[in-house]
């Protein structure tokens, strides 16, 4: 599959996504994209400026995000962080997505419309 | 963020902005028969200079305060405007870039230029003043917030003399405090921001930091201090705790080995990547713990990277408690 660089508003649409934070700059490109759950992990294998998809919505994930330099967050499967989350993420300017889809669903589609994995 | 050279930044904008967008749009005018006392008024309660003259829409002459004067000066302060303005305009058109404003200003030594389309017809008023102002506030747009954030801090090691100058930051990291947790790292991680470093030697030291903090909190007995020592060439992070202390260094360094308990997994913690992420993000790290004494971890993160100053990472453990 051709990748290509993708950009937020695309990747909202594609994963039926809500944005849980203030309006984020919708033309942020995203050059790749990786999925965890823990959270050592993620800072050992993602990229700055890359997105995460995770189901992990503990303040944590947002810390995560904000040490790597994350562009945003998808939490999977419909999941809620709770405000005081939101309001951190708001805070550090780290957009949060959710999305109905479960994690290998939403993995599938960004895969399809090319988005590159951050390990490659 | 790049960082972008300020001067290359005006010098781009001079081409690329249109005249259009910095001129006044508003223009105060006269006809060719407002007399000379009446442009007295117009110039001084308006705090301008000069002044187009039109002839209904036609734009028809240019007339300024050294017109005034010399009228003054000539007891000639009833004549009308048609008599002692400037026929000869000097015009730019609005869809130009601002450079071609700055070139007429550089050849015919005016006050103020003529904006007017196509058509010839007048839209606007362009003077030094208004490119300066249109300049700067589109750079300040892009850059305004991010200069000003760091210009502060960042003249801390420039400023202060002395033979060696270090910043010391300390964090007390309570024990099992999940709530807070990443909290010290975070703040450790802005003042980096505000002091001017590199954004790739700040994300190595804020994850490093973030690692150690976790395992004070996960970890620790009665927590410990995150302590961040900035010097111009060096970052130095230690983590000290004061219990339990590790009985086999070597194990806790290999990857995917974790005491911690279960429900540290909730936290999206505890896979045993921890003290590997450090050591892989630092220039140099040290672990060193007794147990029932305590424990140091130590990061080294360069600053000067291409001045050849970096240390393959290393790791030397002993039974020294901190």
């Amino acid at each position: 599959m051709e990748t290509r660089i993708v950009n937020l508003k695309e990747i909202v649409g594609i994963i039926g996504g809500r944005i849980l934070t203030k309006q984020p700059k919708f033309d942020t490109e995203i050059p790749s994209c990786g999925a965890s759950d823990l959270m050592s992990d993620a800072l050992s294998f993602m990229k700055p400026g890359s997105l995460l998809l995770t189901g992990l919505v503990h303040s944590q994930s947002v810390r995560t995000a904000e040490m790597a330099g994350l562009a945003a967050i998808v939490y999977v499967r419909g999941k809620i962080p709770a405000p005081e989350v939101i309001s951190l993420a708001d805070e550090l300017s780290i957009p949060l997505i959710a999305s109905p889809y479960g994690m290998y669903e939403i993995c599938g589609r960004l895969y399809s419309a090319g988005l590159d994995p951050v390990m490659k | 963020m790049a960082q972008v050279p300020k001067f290359t930044k005006v010098q781009e904008l001079i081409y690329e902005l249109p005249i259009e967008r910095v001129m006044k749009k508003d223009v105060v005018k006269v006809t060719p028969d407002t007399s000379m006392t009446e442009l007295k008024e117009i110039l001084r309660l308006n705090r301008i200079s000069g002044v187009p003259v039109l002839e209904g829409e036609k734009l028809v002459g240019v007339i300024s305060i050294e017109d005034l004067i010399k009228a003054l000066v000539q007891g000639d302060v009833q004549a009308p405007v048609r008599k002692r303005m400037t026929t000869q305009l000097i015009t730019v058109l609005e869809s130009e870039s601002v450079v071609e404003a700055v070139k007429k200003f550089a050849q015919y030594k005016v006050g103020r230029l003529l904006v007017v389309n196509e058509q010839g017809q007048l839209r606007g008023i362009l003077t030094g003043g208004d490119i300066t102002r249109g300049l700067l506030e589109t750079i300040s747009l892009d850059y305004h917030a991010e200069e000003i954030s760091r210009y502060r801090a960042k003249h801390i090691f420039e400023d202060i003399i002395s033979d060696q100058t270090s910043l010391i930051l300390r964090y007390k990291v309570k024990a099992k405090d999940f709530k807070k947790a990443g909290n010290a790292s975070s703040k450790l991680k802005r003042a980096l921001d505000r002091l001017g470093a590199v954004p790739e030697v700040i994300r190595r030291v804020a994850i490093s930091a973030y690692e150690a903090e976790m395992n004070l909190i996960i970890h620790a007995d009665e927590g410990g201090e995150l302590t961040a020592e900035l010097q111009p060439e060096v970052i130095r992070v230690t983590a000290i705790d004061h219990g339990p202390g590790i009985p086999n260094v070597d194990q806790a360094m290999s990857p995917g080995f974790s005491t911690a308990p279960n429900w540290i997994r909730e936290l999206g913690f505890g896979a045993g990547m921890g003290l590997m992420n450090i050591k892989r993000c630092a220039d140099s790290m040290r672990l060193e713990s007794t147990v029932g004494k305590g424990t140091r971890l130590e990061i080294v993160v360069f600053l000067r990277q291409e001045s050849g100053e970096q240390q393959t990472p290393d790791e030397e453990r002993g039974p020294q408690p901190s």
